[in-house]
């Protein structure tokens, strides 16, 4: 069920999230230290590459990784296997990546994107 | 019926044991009285069931002293070599249930059909490949050699079972290879005599190998020889990580 192409995709994702999230936890700890508006935030953050890239690698990450465990646990605890597991695999993925990337751009494009 | 009553004495302390009795698909666990006697083994009891109360129990043994891997068990909820698991060690409130193998198919009673268990040692390719004919000269290896000894630490496995009746992930993953043929192929990926790695890493990183491990380390606990095939499957999952960088290239 889970081959080493997953296996491998999963621990990838996850050395890919380690650093994104010790570096999104630091930025809100430091961001809520002078008492930063909303406004101010996405003052920084719409228009920068930089923070697109950050959060966007952690998006993909975090979808690529999450489809995995969960398809692991609906086959061992579910049952579900063949087409039906395959399908929620990647409907997990992409709703994850669909919601996160929705997420991304609204912080990160110039004028809330959305 | 006299043969019993000849063992028995009036002051014999008697117990009761819970056996597993199945027949086509129709299983039930049933109440035996047997002695309590000081020193025995679950085994001990199991064959006392079959020879002085019901000759149609049946179940599996050869060698009584640890060596064969035929006899194991479940002995309260927990996988257990009967032949060497002494009643007094492991009775719990002055009851004894002893039951099939988890994980595997039963036969009738305690018996188990094994073959899931050994046809899944040959997919994961834990089958030795020879890179010499018995002309060639012995292969010479030290034991101070470092795959020597990663071997060593993995070979003692007696084929019983006991982790394969002890990893959930085998009861959730009908693919899954389980701890004891993983731990074997780890011992023959170490084994510089055998021709057949290529093999053998692609077998144990595909559907059913060692990747699907969760390192719950329930083979750990009840391994009888207390061998580590989590450790094993740890080095399989390095082996082949290796090797796919290897192969890509």
């Amino acid at each position: 069920m889970l081959d080493i192409r997953l296996y491998m995709a999963q621990r990838l994702s996850a050395l890919i999230m380690v650093p994104l999230v010790i570096g999104h936890i630091a930025v809100m700890i430091y961001a809520v230290q002078g008492g930063l508006t909303v406004n101010e935030i996405l003052g920084r953050t719409q228009g920068s590459f930089a923070w697109f890239l950050f959060y966007g690698s952690f998006v993909v990450a975090v979808s690529v990784h999450g489809a995995i465990g969960l398809r692991v646990i609906s086959f061992e605890w579910l049952g579900l296997k063949g087409r039906s597991l395959t399908i929620l695999s990647w409907m997990v993925f992409a709703g994850l990546l669909g919601l996160g990337a929705r997420a991304v751009f609204a912080v990160t494009l110039a004028g809330g994107g959305l | 019926m006299m043969k019993r009553i000849s063992l028995l004495t009036s002051d014999t302390q008697m117990m009761t044991v819970s056996i597993w009795r199945e027949e086509e698909n129709d299983g039930r666990f049933e109440d035996y009285q047997v002695p309590a006697r000081e020193n025995q083994t679950v085994l001990d009891v199991v064959a006392y069931v079959q020879q002085h109360i019901d000759p149609t129990l049946s179940y599996r043994f050869a060698c009584r002293v640890g060596m064969c891997g035929s006899c194991a068990m479940m002995v309260n909820g927990a996988p257990r070599w009967t032949c060497r698991t002494h009643v007094s060690k492991v009775v719990s409130n002055d009851r004894l249930e002893v039951g099939p193998l988890r994980n595997l198919p039963v036969i009738k009673d305690l018996a188990t059909d094994m073959d899931p268990f050994f046809e899944k040692w040959v997919a994961a390719e834990a089958v030795f490949h020879p890179s010499a004919t018995r002309d060639d000269p012995m292969a010479a290896i030290t034991p101070d050699d470092p795959m020597r000894i990663a071997a060593s630490e993995a070979i003692e496995c007696i084929n019983c079972a006991v982790c394969y009746a002890a990893c959930d992930v085998v009861e959730n993953n009908p693919d899954y290879f389980g701890p004891a043929a993983l731990n074997r192929a780890w011992s023959l990926v170490n084994d510089s005599r055998d021709a057949g790695q290529d093999a053998r890493l692609a077998a144990v990183g595909s559907n059913g190998g060692c990747h699907n491990c969760h390192s719950q380390q329930g083979c750990v606990q009840y391994c009888p020889n207390e061998l580590n095939p989590t450790l094993s499957i740890a080095g399989l999952k390095r082996e082949t990580t290796k090797a796919m960088f290897r192969w890509s290239r």
